[in-house]
């Protein structure tokens, strides 16, 4: 296990600075990532559960172009294209910008599931009681729909997390560049990859485990103790359940 | 005009799409081999974690765990540079489909765990009173219900390892992304125009890497159509 000798653990104790300042600049990262891409995935998510035509092919686009080409072409491109065109971006903010709009497709589908899985009926009613569409949304549906919302959505969070790490190979100066660049210089590959694996782990675990919470209380999963799931599944007092 | 279409020809030569496509079917090729394996482990990852006695249970649970809040670039890196294949899998390709496939396995067991918990538990009732015994059960009856149920989940996670094979670029395996950056910034003559060159590059490999996704994409669409009807 020489790529875990002692010396060079040694080595990482005394240049350990850079890797929490890593930390820090991946925690702002995905701060304002995860704003973007919320944002983006509210006004594209309504959008495309809407009735207008042109927002929903312009959503459909936009969700279709960023979920299916690699998140990393895409930050190539803002970090290697763009200087062409003179616009210069600095690292951080390709980050923020290439993350959360990629991120902002995903969570775009979420809200859009969410909306369509709330009945039909409700936004019928409270047209009747005169509320404009944005009201509606606002007031009515959004609400309804977030708890099936919620459990998609922080799994993503969690992957937002994890792959701000991409950031890495533009030398975003985040966790993972931090730790790259640490074991380029040293060679000390061990002890730099399980100081940031623990690190990212430490983000990310609290965010699954909150999914995972979230799926449970309210996700649709059976519960072999419940009586009523049992009869269900052999179609006996089905007649109460219409 | 002129000047675009001499920056489309020093792109589009014969020998940068030869390079270009091989690098393509090594994208290809890393990803199916990866999906292939993590289907099977996550399969068996899954089974430990919903069946498994405490030792199997913990196991699973660990691993899953710990592959899912780290990084899938942390991982093909750590394994590009501190990992030796042994002697027939020594090619750099052979540790990206190690990596991919670690990664990939924890979350194919978190898909196959999601559609083993919605077979409902009657079915395993049914098939004991049939006289299938546990194993039996479980292969015959509720595993293929389960996959049944998970084909989109799949399909989509796919979609995800061929785009993060992109990743291998990062560590000089040969695949589609590494071949057309190395295109991009071959020298060519200072006639050409370098900014439609690298715009045409970036528009190529997006076009490519969108056909081959949105064609899974949509058959993920029509498949979660047709099990909502």
């Amino acid at each position: 296990m020489s790529a875990f000798s002692i010396d060079k653990w040694e080595k990482l104790f005394h240049n350990i600075g850079p890797f929490f300042h890593g930390f820090g600049v991946t925690l702002y990262i995905v701060l304002f990532a995860l704003l973007l891409s919320l944002v983006l995935g509210v006004v594209f998510g309504v959008m495309s559960a809407g009735y207008n035509k042109v927002l929903r092919g312009i959503s459909r686009v936009y969700v279709e172009f960023f979920q299916n080409t690699p998140l990393l072409v895409q930050i190539f491109f803002l970090y290697n294209a763009l200087p062409y065109m003179n616009i210069n971006l600095s690292a951080v903010t390709i980050g923020i910008l290439g993350v959360g709009v990629y991120h902002g497709a995903y969570m775009s589908e979420v809200v859009r599931t969410g909306i369509e899985s709330v009945p039909k009926g409700q936004e019928e009613a409270a047209i009747s009681q005169g509320f404009t569409y944005t009201q509606i949304m606002k007031n009515i549906v959004l609400p309804q729909a977030l708890k099936n919302m919620l459990p998609p959505l922080t799994n993503i969070a969690a992957n937002l997390i994890k792959n701000t790490s991409i950031l890495a190979v533009i030398a975003g100066g985040d966790l993972m560049y931090q730790a790259d660049s640490f074991a380029s210089t040293t060679l000390a590959y061990g002890p730099a990859y399980v100081v940031v694996g623990i690190m990212y782990f430490i983000i990310c675990f609290p965010l699954s485990r909150l999914s995972g919470y979230l799926e449970e209380k309210f996700g649709e999963k059976p519960n072999p103790k419940d009586y009523s799931e049992l009869l269900a599944s052999y179609k006996i007092g089905e007649e109460e359940s219409k | 005009m002129n000047e675009f279409i001499a920056a489309f020809e020093s792109v589009f030569t014969k020998s940068n799409l030869i390079y270009m496509f091989r690098g393509l079917g090594i994208t290809l090729y890393v990803a199916l081999i990866s999906v292939l394996l993590s289907m099977v482990f996550g399969t068996i990852l899954a089974l430990f974690r919903s069946y498994g006695n405490k030792v199997l249970k913990g196991f699973s649970i660990a691993y899953i765990e710990l592959f899912r809040n780290t990084p899938n670039l942390l991982w093909v890196l750590a394994i590009r540079f501190m990992i030796r294949m042994p002697k027939p899998f020594d090619a750099p390709m052979y540790s990206g489909i190690l990596s991919f496939t670690l990664f990939t396995s924890a979350v194919m067991a978190e898909i196959v765990r999601g559609g083993l918990n919605s077979v409902p538990k009657g079915q395993f009732e049914a098939a004991y009173s049939q006289g299938f015994n546990f194993p039996r059960a479980v292969v015959h009856i509720i595993l293929p219900q389960c996959f049944r149920s998970i084909v989109p989940s799949m399909l989509s996670q796919v979609i995800t390892v061929i785009k993060d094979t992109s990743f291998l670029a990062q560590v000089a395996i040969e695949e589609f992304f590494n071949n057309s950056k190395w295109v991009m910034s071959a020298q060519i003559d200072s006639t050409i125009n370098q900014t439609m060159r690298v715009f045409i590059i970036f528009g190529f490999v997006a076009v490519i890497y969108f056909i081959i996704n949105f064609a899974l994409s949509s058959v993920v669409r029509s498949r979660k159509k047709k099990q909502a009807a």
